[in-house]
């Protein structure tokens, strides 16, 4: 088991270089020069044009450039952003706390239903409820999150009135940010009803967001678990006479978890994906909707930095999974 | 029993909502569209940034008479200006209180230290508080010519102080006026400098306006405190906050559902449909800016007027403001929009007639033309779709026998791409005021000193004549001489045809029927001090 984690954690060494070298340069292959976009329709004279690509370091060499921005990295400064002057450390740890709760509670969502309707679908396999349940799964993952959105907002914040429309928490409430976590910091607020206004900010964005994982978590368990009732050990237990609960719930569903385990863990990343859009349509103030920001402003530290930090927690999640899926299935190990 | 007991409950309950009225804080919230930049408005130029920090906290020696583009007296009271135009002494009010926070208390009153810390700061690179957060640098006060203008700045006295300009400049009074001309506490910087913690002055804004900051939670909301001790009128609202909401279909949505009171820039489309709304209403006033198409004026054959003009004349602009702004703008003749004064409507706008057109390229030599008509890749306020205006442009100018090809780059490269002299083809672009004068529309796109690279002259059009009138204009203090003179350079400017002059566009303010006393700036910018909720 040793040796199996440090053979995970070796392979990180070559794919946070990739990282590195991918932030690095993904801004500046979206083109657009910052100082021009700081200066917009106005314009800038060529000698302040100088002046200030010298002063953000943006006139040497992008070799130099890239070792600079690793050689920072390697001590732990991860720049400054362009536009508001903050660390952009200080920044990315602001945020993501409504990302994370945003992203939990999405998963959740996700996993708690994606699961069973998996399982359902494959018992039930060819019954209008697996027919319902799969193709609804389709036209989800196929959703395009923008438009589902802001469908969701028009129907249930703005024809029925039942979710607020947008933003963390109502405005009515103010109250110190602890955690950073909305719903923990409500609490602690000792405010009559802040939780309930916290919570009910949550629901379209965490619906929002839990659309394609779900999709994508029941499917993959309904293919599992059809996969893992074909094998031979499951066809004896129930030769055997045990009861069909029994065979479902202990060696089925428990062998059938295995991949979809993984396809948990790598939502993650899809999740961080959507949450870009997800965040920005709903006025979220976490890591999504800061990069979008950060793109459209050209600040080149924050989106490289921001980036890195992002591909950072989802490498450590895979390996996390990666590491669990080793636990649970120790064929693996010796691969 | 039961009786006695319900008309108590009413008595008491009418006695709490009687007790409570008067002292309910009214709360205004503001959808605003994007998050500021910082809270200090000089090193930053967004317009969001402005709404956030210069206007509600902030102000300035002189300010714009609420909804003009005039300028009127702010913490200055009065001011002489010396014979020959270059020395201006301003009287500064007295009085006049600093905000006070939970970790600064002012102990004086604003004076003559805070102006000239204002301007020092950013005038000179070597000043402490130049640089105060690493890579600071001043946009606003550079690209308005500051550096060059301001000789010095001093104090006469505690309520004195005299700028020195090193030649006459008309628009200046304007420029002070301007947010990143706002004035910031000298002793609240000292402060900071002794607690070492001098980026507060970007994060916990410390000044004289009608609203006092109180906080921020980065992307999410903003909030101010009326600042009871205002010394104009005070606002009409207890809490001032900012809802930042950056996609225009969800502003709609939370206005509608009653969680904002007001909300910038709706989406053209949704016009109609907050008009039909009968619990929002809607402020409407033609911007102060301008779409145009720009020639490259030095590279032939759009060097020769006559083919400007014939190529003017085949496009034909009604249809553009009706399909592209859907009517939401007026249609452009001259370079500065109609609501500026000196604006020439005395001037014809050359017809729209694709024969005539044909005939004058013919006259010219001009056969088979190609060229390129470049479409910005954003919206903005003075072009809501760059993409469709150069479609419908190349469709008429197909009739007129030229062949349009339309090209667009990434926003950044679009803009840098531009400004190249060497660049072929004619570029839509735009341009919103910034204080109100002509000249901050003239000179910076049509002045010779624009025309070179960097600069935001995209025609690369100087002609002598037209500057000449510029710069005199420049230097007069006289309105109505000043008048004249733009005037006169609007006749050579349209008898030239350096642009295509597109249209001035439509700005929209929705909000709730309850609002009262919101004015529009024609600046472009959202102020609160006037606005009142009622029930």
């Amino acid at each position: 088991m040793i040796r199996f984690i440090l053979s995970r954690l070796l392979y990180l060494v070559p794919t946070f270089i990739g990282i590195t070298i991918i932030a690095f340069s993904f801004p500046r292959f979206l083109a657009g020069d910052p100082v021009l976009l700081m200066a917009g329709e106005r314009g800038v004279s060529p000698e302040r044009h100088a002046e200030l690509t010298a002063q953000l370091g943006y006139d040497k060499p992008l070799v130099m450039q890239y070792f600079d921005f690793l050689g920072r990295l390697l001590q732990g400064d991860f720049g400054t952003s362009l536009v508001t002057k903050k660390p952009v450390f200080t920044e990315f740890l602001s945020l993501f706390p409504a990302t994370v709760e945003l992203g939990m509670v999405a998963i959740f969502i996700a996993v708690v239903l994606g699961v069973p309707i998996g399982v359902i679908a494959a018992i039930k396999r060819g019954s209008w409820f697996d027919q319902f349940s799969m193709t609804a799964a389709l036209v989800g993952f196929s959703m395009p999150i923008f438009w589902w959105g802001l469908l969701l907002i028009i129907f249930f914040s703005g024809y029925l009135g039942w979710t607020p429309v947008s933003g963390r928490i109502s405005l009515m409430y103010f109250f110190p940010n602890i955690t950073g976590f909305m719903l923990i910091d409500s609490l602690l607020s000792g405010q009559d009803g802040a939780f309930a206004s916290a919570a009910q900010h949550l629901i379209l964005p965490s619906v929002v967001l839990a659309t394609i994982p779900l999709a994508v978590i029941a499917r993959q368990t309904r293919s599992a678990m059809l996969e893992v009732m074909s094998e031979d050990y499951v066809r004896t237990a129930r030769a055997k006479g045990m009861p069909r609960r029994r065979v479902i719930g202990v060696h089925a569903l428990r062998n059938a978890l295995i991949p979809v385990v993984t396809t948990i863990g790598l939502q993650i990343g899809v999740l961080l994906a959507g949450a870009i859009l997800t965040e920005t349509i709903f006025s979220w103030p976490g890591i999504g909707k800061w990069m979008i920001d950060s793109i459209s402003r050209r600040d080149y530290p924050a989106v490289q930095s921001g980036l890195l930090l992002i591909a950072g927690v989802v490498m450590v999640v895979n390996l996390l999974v990666d590491l669990t899926y080793g636990l649970i299935n120790p064929r693996i190990r010796h691969r | 029993m039961k009786l006695l007991s319900r008309g108590l409950i009413a008595a008491s309950a009418l006695a709490l909502s009687a007790a409570a009225t008067p002292v309910m804080a009214k709360t205004f919230i503001y959808c605003s569209e994007a998050s500021p930049e910082g809270f200090d408005p000089a090193p930053y130029t967004a317009g969001s940034t402005f709404d956030a920090s210069a206007h509600p906290v902030y102000n300035r020696l002189t300010e714009f008479t609420k909804g003009t583009t005039e300028v009127e007296p702010g913490l200055a009271e009065s001011w002489e200006v010396s014979e020959d135009g270059t020395e201006y002494t301003f009287k500064l009010r007295q009085g006049v209180k600093w905000h006070s926070s939970d970790r600064f208390t002012p102990t004086r009153d604003m004076n003559a230290d805070d102006v000239v810390f204002s301007f020092e700061r950013q005038a000179d690179p070597a000043h402490p508080w130049n640089q105060y957060i690493p890579g600071l640098s001043y946009e606003y006060y550079n690209s308005m010519d500051m550096p060059n203008l301001v000789q010095s700045v001093e104090k006469v006295d505690d309520h004195t102080v005299k700028v020195t300009l090193s030649q006459p400049e008309a628009p200046f009074l304007a420029n002070l006026a301007m947010p990143f001309m706002s004035i910031l506490s000298k002793e609240y910087a000292d402060a900071l400098e002794a607690a070492g913690t001098k980026e507060d002055m970007n994060n916990a804004p410390i000044g004289t306006g009608p609203f006092r900051f109180v906080a921020y939670q980065k992307d999410a909301v903003i909030r101010f405190q009326k600042n009871a001790d205002y010394w104009g009128a005070a606002p009409l609202i207890d809490d001032l906050v900012f809802a930042i909401t950056p996609d225009a279909a969800v502003r709609l949505q939370k206005l509608k559902a009653g969680e904002c009171h007001l909300m910038p820039f709706p989406a053209p489309a949704d016009i109609e449909q907050i008009r039909a709304d009968s619990n929002l209403k809607l402020d409407e006033q033609a911007g102060l800016n301008v779409g145009y198409l720009a020639y490259n004026t030095t590279v032939a054959p759009f060097d020769n007027p006559k083919v400007r003009k014939a190529l003017n004349m085949s496009i034909n602009k009604q249809a553009i403001v009706d399909a592209v702004f859907q009517g939401a703008a007026e249609p452009a003749k001259n370079p500065i929009p109609p609501t500026m004064w000196s604006y020439n409507d005395a001037i014809q706008d050359d017809p729209y007639d694709p024969e005539a057109a044909k005939a004058m390229l013919a006259e010219e030599g001009v056969s088979n033309l190609q060229m390129e008509i470049w479409a910005m890749p954003v919206q903005r306020p003075y072009m809501p779709n760059a993409r469709r205006t150069a479609e419908l442009m190349q469709e008429d100018l197909s009739k007129a026998g030229v062949q349009a090809s339309i090209v667009s780059y990434e926003w950044g490269e679009y803009l840098s791409k531009s400004m190249d002299p060497g660049r072929s083809g004619a570029v839509i672009l735009g341009w919103t005021g910034d204080n109100g004068d002509p000249d901050n529309f003239l000179s910076v796109l049509l002045g010779c000193s624009s025309a070179s690279e960097g600069g935001a002259n995209r025609a690369f059009w100087c002609n002598e004549e037209f500057s000449n009138l510029l710069q005199q204009a420049k230097v007069t203090s006289d309105q109505a001489e000043r008048t004249r003179l733009y005037e006169e350079a609007q006749v050579i400017f349209k008898d030239q045809a350096p642009w295509f002059t597109i249209a001035h566009s439509t700005q929209y303010v929705p909000m709730r029927q309850n609002v009262t006393g919101f004015v529009m700036s024609p600046l472009g910018d959202f102020t609160f001090e006037t606005v009142d909720i009622t029930e």
